[in-house]
């Protein structure tokens, strides 16, 4: 049976109570009678060959590319590059996507003589990985052949020897990347296309990038700009991205970009409630629920995040695609929507959303309340093409314990700008104007970044500039279960029930408003008419 | 006259350390050995000296500490007992030439108003606070008046100053601005003994009444590049930010603050936290006084950095080895007389008037409490900041209160000194 396309559900009496994801928690809300909730179509079907899909695409490539196997030959310098621990959400079951796509090219590689070959991590300006973090991505066969030998490299975007100045775009924009990606003969970029803000030109372009580059499309002009930056056709930072992309082609590197799709069957079986439909939980997946809520409320909230982040997505793949960047992408992005996108008609007055444990920037990480105001506004209020699913001056929702609580190992800078800026304003152009050169620039950050696990000193400002789309289109945003004094600090107000946060939004767009739910998981994206 | 007198009892005194120990700031009062008592006017000490009739006199931070029993042994011997505390005072002056008028005390009691001449070096530089002579002269010891038993003090309906001592008021002060000069002085000549370069980065630790004003003072007279702020509560972080302070942080983020402002690396913590900075701001005002007060500006002063201590500290327990190893000047600043400034030597008293006119100091005052109420004006006191209060004062303008028996005094008991208390 293939599997059923995304729909919206319109609450009425008999519609059971809807599935809220709480942080490291769920709720159980009755939303009122007449609100929507969108959900996204049922995992696709994996390829029946992975391997041989994968061996398919470098063999077939899209676009003006030839076959990766007639770019391959001995003495010529090789590297590949990869999408970092942001992906996919949660982390995927081994062999990881990454890991089957690289052995295959290693494995042509090889055939044509090719020694000269090195792995990077496509950072920006993302923490380290850590070793085993990389083994997972990469599988222990690739993981022994290259780290020990220093092969297996990641981007530093703040080593000037290691960056290359390639000059800049017709609107200005500098255009500076790994210098070892842009003179290899052949610079292979793996990607896994978890959102359709992933990939394209915007995988060289941004992953491995420094921060005199990135600054071009990563603010808060951009942001503003994008709507949404899910949407290339539409989105200011793609259109940066592409202007650099087709630089970084016109100054002689040659890109072999891989692409990966895949479908959102995103929990093992134990939590297989989380991605039904809630009308269609079986007794099984009631005892479940039950048993794992109880659990969670009982645990320590340390141990309940350790036991989420050692979560493994049963990811498969459905397409992968290879050859030209922007040949790749256009298929990519069809194959994306196929699983993703949901028709919606209207937008909404007030849009809720449950956040989950995990975004991009905490795997095995906290995620603390700028994460929380990012995943919210950022990825989930983006998550739509055409308009956004709620209206101009409207309210969203959020349900998140959004904690005091920061990962000083991999979020340093993160603290002090929750304390010593958020404190003193949130408007994102004052924050752009005075804080961010120094928060770019400021030597511990950058000592973290390039030795320790830290994000980039900047990079919260980004996650706040991630916002900006959002916030300047929306009349309210409302925590539900947040730490008060933390959601004060954002901006948003707080409110204890999901009743009173309706309660709360009525005085923004009136009374009995619109409600639509954006049900995740799965991940979903609105096509919104 | 009425007065709240503090008595040498050792029992008592041991009392209210346990007590404030146990239960808090403030509590040692209630079994400490300071008393509501009626004791007969004090002699005129000699010639110069007035009697002044209070008005407002605040409760400091000094104050609080001898009540709960934690202040130095250090003051022994140059405070003389019985005493009746209150240094920061406005009154209505009788004799002399201010006679009639409002003035405000300068309590150090130096060589002048200890008759002795000539002064030692510290008074006959101007520097007041300096004096050598604080247990000598006419008078017995006592650092200033609240602190020597022939003076008396502002906690009581009168008590005796020497006219060296007074600072007349103009009339468009209130009485509670008049109130906040003495503490603004103490600001006034923490920041003009530090001598700061413009430019320099600065962090004041504690935002109670002398961390305000300490930020005050140091928007007022010189030009720091950055100002941070360390406050605990609300009313005193809005406060600070209203007086001047560039950024405020809460304590326990003072290291990321001052990282950040300095561009200092950080020598991590096991979990990844910040232990301490490698350089830090170029001078940290410590306004608590306290050993972790103390530990937090070493933690956050560049190398050759200073730290001033402003607060009064007692005993505390410091680890020096960073100020000696990165050079850290360690300087305490007590009191006034007279500072130096670019247009020349001023009175630290007159430059506290300004500051307290210019960054308007009188709305510090949150709470008057007439003497009868002193337990509850010494709790008040004592949380404060809690209690979205700064300066806390004794209100004695209602003269019936506090100078007759009242149907809520309690009956009294004579003592070996010829003054009567009321029984406990």
């Amino acid at each position: 049976m293939s599997p059923r396309p995304g729909f919206v559900l319109e609450v009425d009496r008999s519609t059971p109570a809807t599935l809220i994801w709480h942080g490291e928690g769920f709720r159980l809300e009755r939303l009122p009678v007449g609100s929507r909730v969108v959900y996204g179509p049922e995992p696709l079907a994996p390829l029946a060959n992975s391997d041989q899909a994968i061996r398919h695409a470098l063999d077939n490539p899209l676009g003006d590319s030839k076959p990766l196997r007639a770019l391959l030959y001995p003495g010529m310098r090789l590297t590949i590059a990869f999408d970092d621990i942001s992906l996919p959400l949660p982390p995927m079951r081994p062999p990881d996507v990454r890991q089957r796509v690289i052995e295959a090219v290693l494995d042509l590689a090889a055939d044509s003589g090719v020694d000269d070959v090195v792995l990077i991590a496509a950072l920006a300006l993302h923490r380290r990985m850590t070793d085993p973090e990389l083994r997972h991505a990469l599988g222990d066969r690739v993981f022994e052949a290259f780290a020990p030998h220093g092969l297996l490299l990641q981007h530093d975007a703040e080593d000037p020897q290691n960056l290359i100045h390639l000059g800049f775009t017709d609107h200005g924009e500098d255009v500076e990347i790994n210098r070892r990606a842009a003179e290899s003969d052949l610079l292979i970029y793996v990607n896994i296309n978890l959102s359709a803000m992933d990939g394209g030109h915007k995988s060289v372009a941004t992953g491995l990038a420094s921060y005199r580059s990135l600054k071009h499309h990563h603010n808060v002009r951009s942001m503003m700009n994008s709507h949404s930056f899910m949407d290339m056709h539409h989105s200011e930072l793609h259109s940066s991205n592409w202007r650099m992309g087709r630089l970084i082609a016109e100054s002689g590197v040659k890109l072999f970009q891989i692409e990966t799709t895949l479908n959102t069957d995103t929990f093992p079986e134990q939590l297989g409630f989380l991605q039904k439909r809630e009308w269609e939980w079986s007794l099984r997946d009631r005892a479940s629920f039950l048993a794992t809520s109880s659990a969670l409320e009982r645990m320590p909230g340390e141990l309940s995040r350790r036991i989420f982040h050692a979560v493994r997505a049963p990811h498969d793949l459905t397409s992968v695609q290879a050859g030209a960047v922007e040949a790749v992408h256009e298929s990519t992005l069809a194959n994306l929507y196929r699983q993703q996108l949901v028709e919606v008609s209207g937008q909404t007055d007030v849009l809720t959303m449950g956040l989950p444990y995990i975004g991009p920037y905490n795997v095995n990480s906290t995620m603390n309340p700028i994460l929380v105001a990012c995943l919210g506004l950022g990825y989930f209020f983006n998550l739509y093409r055409g308009k956004p699913l709620v209206r101009e001056g409207g309210v969203v929702i959020i349900s998140h314990p959004t904690p005091w609580e920061f990962n000083p190992v991999h979020h340093p800078s993160y603290i002090d700008f929750f304390e010593q800026v958020l404190a003193e304003t949130t408007d994102m152009f004052e924050i752009e104007a005075k804080y961010e050169e120094s928060y770019a620039t400021d030597p511990w950050y950058v000592h973290l970044y390039r030795t320790s696990y830290a994000y980039h000193g900047v990079h919260p400002l980004y996650m706040w500039y991630w916002c900006a789309h959002a916030l300047q289109h929306l009349g309210r945003v409302i925590v539900v279960g947040g730490d008060r004094a933390a959601v004060h600090r954002l901006g948003f107000s707080s409110a204890s029930t999901f009743a009173d946060a309706l309660e709360l939004a009525e005085d923004v767009v009136g009374r009995d408003p619109t409600i639509t739910h954006l049900h995740v998981p799965s991940l979903l994206m609105a096509d919104v008419t | 006259m009425r007065a709240l007198q503090f008595e040498r009892n050792v029992p008592r005194f041991a009392a209210a350390r346990v007590a404030s120990v146990l239960a808090g700031s403030g509590k040692g009062v209630r079994v400490g050995p300071l008393e509501l008592v009626e004791v007969d006017p004090l002699e005129i000490p000699g010639p110069g000296w007035v009697r002044v009739r209070p008005r407002l006199a605040g409760i400091c931070g000094s104050d609080l500490a001898t009540l709960d029993g934690r202040s130095s042994r250090y003051f022994e011997q140059i405070v003389s007992f019985p005493f009746i505390p209150g240094h920061e005072v406005v009154g209505d002056v009788e004799g002399g030439a201010l006679d009639g008028r409002r003035a405000v005390i300068e309590p150090v009691l130096g060589c002048e108003a200890r008759g002795i001449d000539p002064p030692c070096p510290g008074c006959a530089a101007g520097r007041k606070g300096s004096c050598e002579r604080i247990a000598f002269g006419h008078l017995s010891p006592g650092l200033q008046t609240g602190y020597c038993r022939d003076t008396g003090g502002g906690w009581s309906t009168g008590f005796v100053a020497h006219q060296s001592q007074l600072h007349a008021v103009p009339d468009d002060f209130s009485d509670e601005a008049a109130v906040m000069v003495e503490p603004a002085a103490c600001a006034v000549h923490a920041v003009c003994a530090c001598k700061i370069a413009g430019g320099e980065r600065v962090l004041v630790l504690g935002a109670g009444t002398i961390g305000l004003c300490v930020i005050a003072a140091l928007r007022a007279l010189c030009l720091p590049g950055v100002l941070v702020a360390v406050a605990k509560h609300p009313t005193q972080r809005r406060l600070a930010r209203d007086l001047g302070a560039d950024q405020v942080v809460r304590p326990g983020e003072h290291k990321r603050a001052a990282r950040r402002l300095s561009g200092s690396l950080a020598l991590e913590s096991s979990d990844g936290g910040i232990e301490r900075l490698t350089g830090g701001v170029d001078l940290v005002m410590d306004c608590v006084g306290s050993s972790d007060s103390l530990q937090q500006s070493f933690d956050v002063v560049r190398p050759g950095g200073r730290i001033v201590l402003v607060g009064m500290p007692g005993v505390v327990k410091a680890d020096l080895a960073p100020l000696w190893q990165r050079e850290i000047e360690l300087r305490g600043a007590y009191a006034y007389g007279s500072e130096d400034r670019p247009e020349g030597p001023r009175s630290t008293f007159q430059l506290a008037f300004e500051l307290v006119r210019g960054a308007r100091l009188e709305r510090l005052v949150s709470a008057r409490y007439p003497l009868e109420h002193y337990e509850d004006a010494v709790a008040h006191a004592a949380a404060a900041g809690r209690r979205g209060a700064v300066k806390i004062v004794f209100d004695m303008r209602k003269r019936g209160s506090g100078l007759d028996a009242s149907s809520t005094v309690r009956p009294r008991r004579p003592d070996s000194a010829g003054t009567t208390k009321e029984a406990k």
